[in-house]
């Protein structure tokens, strides 16, 4: 099948080097998601009308996200025959200047670089596994792909048999990325081994933590790597048809992931008999209709069956044996189907070079809070917390001092700064009380209150909780109104002790990984930051000055200079003051927003924010 | 009515009235009227076959799906992890007050609907506001009229 696949290839790569010798200049704008949010596509109009003023040829693509959200956007410029310059913070106008200054006069406005090279740019702790071509490629481009060795892991799976393709799997060690880690090559297994007229293929992207954004660059960015995946999952253990189950709310990656299916379609990679290989595969795209738990797996079977999404009640089938109208059901998180064409491909040796060895391969995170370089990583598993935070993340934003980190979304947990040395890997992190997750991490700083943090992520379970099980429906409501009295100053000696016997019972009791894990960031927190709770309850403080109901705002009257930005600002028209005279707030009026903290200049910096009983004792 | 009807049957005529295409034909309905109306969910049950208290039951589980018209234009909060460690909970209370309605809710002149959605994937820029497919990034409680006013002209 390598054969047949050659042609095609060899096409591609030539595409790809006449593209690279191009004797004209190539522009690339990153236009997934974050770079769009950051005005992409205005930037690529700009560079457009420039181009045409100037009467410059020059090629204008739009690639996916190399992960540096935090300087987006981000605009690539290759001269003929010289080396690549990364531009950040591109704007309309700038892009402008740049085509100008830099096509037509020869300077390449070094002031605005970031990182001339040909491979990634930032910084060499990160491996790039999963996102290889993410920014790299055109992602409406399967030529693109195919010169960066696409599908030779399909070309390559389809000489092997099965059994060979699972030893693979099993023996690279691959677990499984949406968030559990199972062992993808013993979940591939089970479903070979049962017998049966149909079997399927689920690519889970449905990505319902709130803050994690992983799974989505991969499809808007690299479609192809999820799609030979899951080709070379399906002729492994026998499958003809996958469904990639995305998010409603992903518009883009689903527009991406079509041209790309009807692309590899042409090519004879998706459809009958594969690359002459005698295989059939089809794939189409299932949109989730925007329910958390949907991303279990009985329940997401469910919602493709037309159903409401409830988690089969226990002892229930594996999807493994029995899911898709009870058919054999592989489910993998998109992560781990990207890994797995490379794995074919490259062997498990590489594989297995990079991270643990218990957890080999990478890990993607969505960086994002207060930290200063916020945006997509990939990291070898193994790699210390600290690493990723100073090093790659470059420090928590303004100089303000680490709390502490959330891994897992509502299903993890928050870790303290005596934690920064562990390393990051499914076991690990489950042992610290948190857990790897889909991907997301978010860091916190002395602003941020642990318990207003818990409180947010067990209020997402609570919503999202299909309600069969009474612990799960019942008893995360009980603690989120514990959790609102403690952050209302109206918390109780042992309510602390009260959460965690209930954390614990709601644990016990839930038949799914929703309400099994719910309880997870308020035990972490209070685990290690059980003085915070402390201090709401007894001393209705709360020390990052951020629940409402606990701080007061004032105004110092020795640094205000009745300069009048905040009156003017203030929504509720609390504040009075007048020319030469020091403004005063007044607290019966006072509706906390925060905007008057935010307007005083900080050469002032007059707006206190005060909490506790002693000093507003009033 | 018989506009209407015509409407649905262009969606219908894409379906065989199999039990698996009930939440994409709930879709469909959804991108054109932005809501799901009663008649719509009349209508599907009789195509589907089914009693429309399935066809509630299972609109009304996923969060997609609204049934009352919404808004010209959709403000979405986002309210995300690192927009909430970012402020966004201030941020809506500030919509909030601005727009005078609550979170869920549409101004009576139907030119504005007030939401909250779960990470759009700009984490980098939070907090974020969508409007319709538009995204506004560090989008301090300040500057809420201004995002507002850029649509309330057309509305
Ligand atoms: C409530 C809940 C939500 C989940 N959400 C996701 C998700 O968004 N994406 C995902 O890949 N897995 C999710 N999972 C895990 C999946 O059920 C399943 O284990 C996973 O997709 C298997 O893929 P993997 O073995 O490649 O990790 C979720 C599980 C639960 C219990
Ligand atoms: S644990 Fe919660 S979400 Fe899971 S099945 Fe039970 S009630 Fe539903
Ligand atoms: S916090 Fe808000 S309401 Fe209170 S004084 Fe400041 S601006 Fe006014
Ligand atoms: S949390 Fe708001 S964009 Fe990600």
């Amino acid at each position: 099948m390598r054969k047949t696949l050659e042609p095609l290839r060899q096409e591609a790569i030539s595409n790809w080097q006449k593209l690279q010798n191009f004797d004209k200049p190539i522009i690339m704008v990153g236009a997934a998601t974050c770079g769009r949010a950051s005005g992409a596509l205005d930037v690529m109009h700009a560079i457009g009308d420039k181009l045409k003023e100037l009467d410059i040829e020059a090629i204008v693509r739009q690639v996916g996200c190399v992960g540096m959200c935090h300087s987006e956007v981000l605009v690539d410029i290759i001269k003929p025959g010289r080396p690549r310059i990364t531009y950040a913070n591109i704007t309309p106008d700038l892009s402008k200047e740049l085509v100008e200054d830099y096509l037509v006069h020869e300077n390449a406005r070094e002031d605005l670089a970031i990182c001339v090279s040909d491979d990634t740019p930032e910084d060499d702790l990160q491996v790039r596994v999963v996102m290889r071509n993410c920014g790299h490629i055109d992602p409406n481009s399967i030529t693109d792909y195919l010169a960066q060795d696409g599908y030779m892991g399909l070309a390559k799976a389809l000489e092997m048999t099965p059994q060979e393709i699972i030893d693979e799997v099993k023996e690279s060690g691959l677990r499984g990325r949406g968030g559990g880690g199972f062992p993808a090559g013993r979940k591939w297994e089970s479903c070979l081994r049962v017998d049966a007229d149909q079997k399927y293929v689920i690519c889970n992207a449905d990505e319902g933590d709130p803050g994690a954004f992983m799974d989505r660059s991969v499809l808007e960015g690299d479609p192809h790597s999820v799609i030979e995946g899951m080709a070379i999952a399906g002729y492994a253990i026998g499958a003809t048809k996958g469904i990639l189950y995305v998010r409603a709310e992903y518009p883009l990656a689903i527009r991406q992931l079509k041209i790309a299916i009807e692309q590899a379609k042409e090519r004879n990679l998706l459809g009958k008999n594969i690359l002459g290989s005698g295989f059939d595969f089809e794939l189409d795209i299932f949109q989730g209709a925007g329910a958390f738990v949907c991303g279990e797996s009985t329940a997401l079977v469910l919602s493709i069956e037309g159903r409401r999404g409830m988690p089969k009640p226990l002892p229930r089938p594996r999807t493994s044996e029995e899911g898709l109208w009870g058919k054999p059901t592989l489910l993998n998180n998109v992560k781990t189907f990207a890994c797995v064409a490379q794995i074919i491909h490259r062997g498990t040796d590489w594989f297995k070079s990079i991270g643990t060895e218990n957890c080999p391969g990478t890990a993607v995170f969505a960086l994002t809070g207060k930290i200063n370089k916020s945006g997509l990583i990939e990291v070898p598993m193994g790699i210390q917390l600290e690493k990723i935070i100073n090093d790659i993340g470059g420090g928590v934003a303004g100089g303000r001092a680490f709390k502490a980190v959330q891994t897992g979304g509502p299903s993890g947990g928050c870790l303290p700064p005596e934690m920064l040395n562990l390393p990051v890997d499914f076991d690990s992190l489950t042992a610290a009380g948190s857990m790897m997750g889909s991907g997301g991490m978010v860091v916190m700083d002395d602003t941020t209150c642990m318990v207003d943090v818990a409180r947010y992520f067990l209020e997402f379970s609570l919503e999202e909780s299909c309600g069969q099980c009474t612990p799960c429906r019942a008893g995360t409501e009980q603690m989120l109104t514990i959790l609102n009295d403690i952050s209302q100053g109206k918390g109780r000696e042992g309510d602390i002790d009260l959460l965690v016997e209930m954390g614990e019972a709601i644990i016990d009791g839930s038949i799914c990984g929703l309400g099994q894990s719910a309880p997870n960031p308020v035990l972490s927190t209070i685990r290690y930051f059980r003085e915070e709770y402390e201090a709401h309850i007894r001393n209705k403080e709360c020390p990052a000055k951020a629940c409402k109901e606990l701080i007061t705002y004032t105004i110092d009257a020795e640094k205000c200079s009745a300069c009048g930005r905040c009156l003017k600002a203030c929504p509720s028209e609390a504040i009075t003051g007048a020319k030469k005279t020091p403004h005063a707030i007044d607290a019966e009026k006072c509706d906390k927003c925060g905007i008057c903290f935010t307007e005083c200049p900080d050469r002032f910096a007059a707006i206190q924010i005060t909490t506790g009983r002693t000093e507003n004792s009033n | 009515m018989e506009k209407e009807d015509m409407k649905f049957q262009e969606i219908f005529s894409q379906y065989n009235g199999e039990r698996e295409e009930l939440i994409p034909i709930l879709q469909d309905t959804q991108a054109i009227y932005g809501y799901l109306p009663e008649q719509a969910m009349r209508a599907i049950a009789r195509f589907m076959r089914i009693p429309q208290s399935q066809v509630y039951g299972v609109a009304t589980f996923f969060g997609q799906f609204y049934f009352s018209r919404r808004g010209k234009h959709a403000i979405k909060v986002c309210l995300g992890t690192a927009c909430h460690v970012k402020g966004a909970g201030r941020l809506m209370e500030a919509f909030e007050r601005e727009m005078g309605i609550g979170c869920g809710c549409i101004t009576d002149d139907y030119s504005f609907s007030l939401e909250r959605v779960n990470c759009v994937g700009a984490c980098a820029i939070a907090p974020v506001v969508m409007v319709g497919e538009d995204v506004y990034g560090h989008v301090e409680s300040k500057r809420v009229k201004e995002v507002l006013d850029i649509y309330a002209k057309d509305s």
